[in-house]
């Protein structure tokens, strides 16, 4: 069979349900065999679309994304999302058509070396050279996209080898040298680990994106006793947030109650998460009490930033079961977490996270996250952008579940919001997928929404719409005097009208006193539709770690 | 130092001191990697981002063919090198790395010198060639070409006797290394 034919094949038996995509004159060959493999393409308008889309797919159901473009520019568009996926360890498998073999390196018709330009932002990638390779190629793609640490593979095909007649035998094994994962654990790290614990008088435990996978793991632990919880922006649903022992968000703009735990702990057992800056602030002041467990799959990780005490290489989902154990096994005195929770209580009294509403139909942004929270019994898949809005929505949005939160953290990508939200949806079509974005976010990849109205993807969009770009806003305010360097958008386009061009239903909502009902009409409606939320304009992300301050300074 | 995003005014003298340290210990690695297209450019691209300079690189077969040996040699920037070590070991082509104890590691490097050696100085260049024990392996009118090997001290030395005589170029390999004993490299 022609060696497209045997893609698909291996498409199958990785069980591809859907893959996104847009094609190409060097995709031809691959189009051709989807033509009626069986496989479900959902065609994008842009490669950054199909990409995001896939990594909203991943996230959301934690299996491999895939997205397709053409050679040159097609591969070019999907720069940002293999990077993005990079960033947040979202594992994607992008398949690129490439210039016949001819023609690599003459600068052929577009020619791009897509290889050499995304090799430092990919987990791996592979050029095929004999049409016989590709069958391998797309198990090991698939492969280490999955397991490991997860993240980005690239496989570029030439056009002329996808055209090759190849025998298909298919791939049960696949054997990389070089690329074994230590996934379990030493027991003896863990026994250690558990033992810190269990003698911990301050302990915080730190949940970011490597935990959403073992969410049921880390409840275990953390009611093990009542172990403090905070999660990272990427972490945010690995732990319930209506949980008692749950101390918000961490980081830049988290509570004060989680900074100010990680600032006095003494013990801090971090799990899937790799101390970004906007987590520990000013480095040499982070948690200057506190012994480090860390626990993560990617050894590089382990004291990259912060040094390790008790460093436990593997899956979160396979250590923690057993730290549980260890742990209840020493039956340490709950007593002695006492004072530690009446601190904890204090600050958390005074320090809830507030804003000061209007006086009049104004909407606030906080308030319309929390309108919307309760519009969608905070119960939806929310997929957020890039700025103010996504950490409004990150503060406000109370997830409980793993996977109901999917954003763009490390490499904090505009324009990410709503081709994942397109993804999330395709693959938790029995869920409710919202979209939270900002006015400048929401035009970097607008054009999605066609695609969501001409295959019936119901996401419902609720822009917050300030007509600033206002996370840069909010710096030039607080740290560059105010001077506002273009950060001002306005109200371009019209919203409602754009949605309505695109096939898809256009609200716009201007009364805080009506915003719930509004949000519950929009979410009744069907099929895609944007919500243009009209909110202050200069309202500013509070609590904040100023740039270059400990978390003990915040400001807000 | 200024934080990103701040307007707080950088000095050159401040961003020199935040990056350029040397603590001038050099390394060899010995890397191992699957004889597949990119693989170095994969490994000397970590380098390069992480802001190493390599100072020699020899690439060469092992004695499985597909498998090759990448002898890479660098002085250590502030950071120490276990991040890169780290990260190399994440390329799913690299098989194998050390970072190897200059004390017990063989290092030889094989270099060639084109020297001006006419009349009046020829003999005593020779003659240095010799306390080297170093061949020479081309001569014409004016010049003559001589193979060194040793460490890359050892070739450091030779050049600086020879230059004076009129060094026209020179062209070193990058040293290779075994571990010393039985031990594998
Ligand atoms: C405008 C803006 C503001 C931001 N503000 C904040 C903020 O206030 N607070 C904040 O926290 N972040 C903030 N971020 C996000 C921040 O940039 C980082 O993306 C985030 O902090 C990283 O999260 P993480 O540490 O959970 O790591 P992730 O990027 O989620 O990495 C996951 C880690 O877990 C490991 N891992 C993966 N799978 C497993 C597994 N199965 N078992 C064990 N380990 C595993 C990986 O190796 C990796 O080390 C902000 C981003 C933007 C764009
Ligand atoms: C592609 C891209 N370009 C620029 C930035 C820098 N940036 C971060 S937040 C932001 C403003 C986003 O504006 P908007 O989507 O309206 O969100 P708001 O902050 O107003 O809620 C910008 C420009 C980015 N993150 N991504
Ligand atoms: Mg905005």
């Amino acid at each position: 069979m022609r060696a497209v034919d045997a893609l698909m094949e291996c498409l199958k038996a990785e069980g591809v349900e859907v893959v996104f995509g847009l094609p190409g004159g060097a995709n031809l060959p691959t189009y051709d065999a989807f033509y009626d493999a069986g496989i479900r393409h959902i065609l994008v308008r842009h490669e950054a679309g199909g990409g995001h889309a896939a990594e909203g797919y991943a996230k959301a159901t934690g299996k491999v994304g895939v997205a397709l473009g053409t050679s040159g520019p097609g591969a070019t568009n999907l720069v940002t999302p293999i990077c993005d996926a990079m960033m947040d360890s979202v594992p994607v498998v992008f398949l690129t058509g490439q210039v016949r073999t001819e023609l690599l390196g003459t600068d052929g018709f577009q020619e791009a070396d897509t290889i050499g330009i995304t090799m430092p932002i990919v987990k791996h990638s592979m050029m095929i050279q004999h049409p016989l390779e590709l069958p391998r190629a797309i198990h090991e793609a698939f492969h280490i996209a999955r397991t490991g640490r997860p993240g980005p593979v690239v496989v570029d095909i030439p056009t002329d080898l996808s055209r090759a007649d190849i025998p298909y035998e298919p791939i049960t094994d696949v054997h990389l040298p070089g690329y074994q994962p230590t996934t379990d654990g030493n027991q003896k790290q863990i026994r250690l680990a558990a033992k810190a614990l269990a003698n911990a008088r301050r302990p915080v435990i730190y949940a970011g994106g490597g935990a959403v996978g073992a969410a049921a793991e880390l409840r275990e632990l953390a009611t093990s006793d009542r172990l403090p919880v905070t999660c990272t922006v990427m972490g945010l649903g690995s732990f319930p947030a209506s949980h008692p022992q749950w101390l918000g968000m961490l980081g830049m703009h988290g509570t004060r109650t989680a900074n100010y735990a990680m600032d006095e702990a003494d013990l801090i057992v971090a799990i899937g998460a790799r101390f970004d800056d906007r987590v520990t602030a000013k480095l040499s002041e982070f948690a200057p009490h506190a012994k480090f467990i860390h626990i993560d799959i990617d050894p590089a990780e382990i004291s990259k930033n912060v040094p390790a005490h008790i460093p436990i290489v593997g899956y979160a989902s396979n250590i923690l079961p057993r730290l549980t154990t260890e742990y209840r096994a020493l039956k340490p005195d709950p007593a002695r977490l006492e004072e530690w929770w009446h601190r904890i209580e204090s600050w958390r009294a005074r320090y809830p996270l507030a804003y000061s509403d209007s006086d009049d139909s104004e909407i606030k942004p906080q308030y319309m996250v929390q309108a919307l929270f309760e519009a969608t019994e905070g119960n939806a898949i929310v997929a957020s952008d890039v700025g103010q809005h996504q950490m409004w929505a990150a503060q406000h949005y109370h997830f409980d579940r793993p996977r109901q939160w999917i954003n763009s953290g490390g490499l904090g990508t505009m324009g990410f919001g709503l081709p994942a939200a397109m993804g999330a949806k395709v693959g938790r079509p029995e869920e409710t997928v919202v979209c939270i974005t900002g006015d400048g976010s929401f035009q970097m990849n607008t054009q999605e929404l066609a695609t969501c109205a001409q295959n019936g993807i119901d996401v419902k969009v609720f822009v917050m719409n300030n007509g600033y770009l206002g996370m840069v806003r909010q710096w030039q305010e607080l740290f560059w005097d105010r001077r506002y360097s273009q950060v001002h958008t306005g109200q371009y386009p019209d919203f409602v009208k754009l949605a309505e061009a695109y096939g898809a239903t256009g609200v716009r909502l201007t009364d805080k006193h009506t915003l719930v009902e509004g949000m519950r009409q929009a979410l009744a409606t069907d099929g895609p539709v944007v919500v243009d939320v009209r909110v202050s304009a200069e309202e500013n992300v509070y609590p904040m770690i100023a740039p270059g301050q400990a978390a003990r300074d915040m400001v807000g | 130092m200024g934080e990103p995003g701040t307007k707080e005014l950088l000095s050159l003298e401040e961003l020199e001191a935040a990056g350029s340290f040397r603590t001038g210990r050099k390394h060899i690695l010995s890397i191992l990697v699957e004889n597949k297209p990119g693989a170095l450019t994969r490994i000397t691209g970590l380098f390069a981002r992480r802001g190493f300079n390599i100072d020699t690189l020899a690439v060469g077969p092992t004695d499985d063919e597909t498998i090759s040996r990448i002898t890479l040699t660098l002085d250590g920037a502030v950071q120490s090198i276990d991040q890169v070590t780290k990260q190399l070991h994440k390329l799913i082509n690299v098989l194998k790395i050390r970072d190897l104890e200059p004390t017990e590691t063989m290092a030889r490097e094989l270099a060639l010198f084109k020297i001006s050696a006419d009349g009046g100085s020829r003999a005593e260049v020779m003659q240095v060639c010799e306390i080297f024990r170093a061949k020479i392996v081309d001569v014409s009118k004016r010049t003559l070409v001589a193979e060194v090997t040793g460490t890359q001290e050892k070739i450091d030395a030779f050049e600086r006797l020879v230059r004076p005589f009129g060094l026209v170029e020179m062209a070193r390999t990058g040293e290779i290394a075994i571990a010393r004993g039985r031990a594998e490299t």
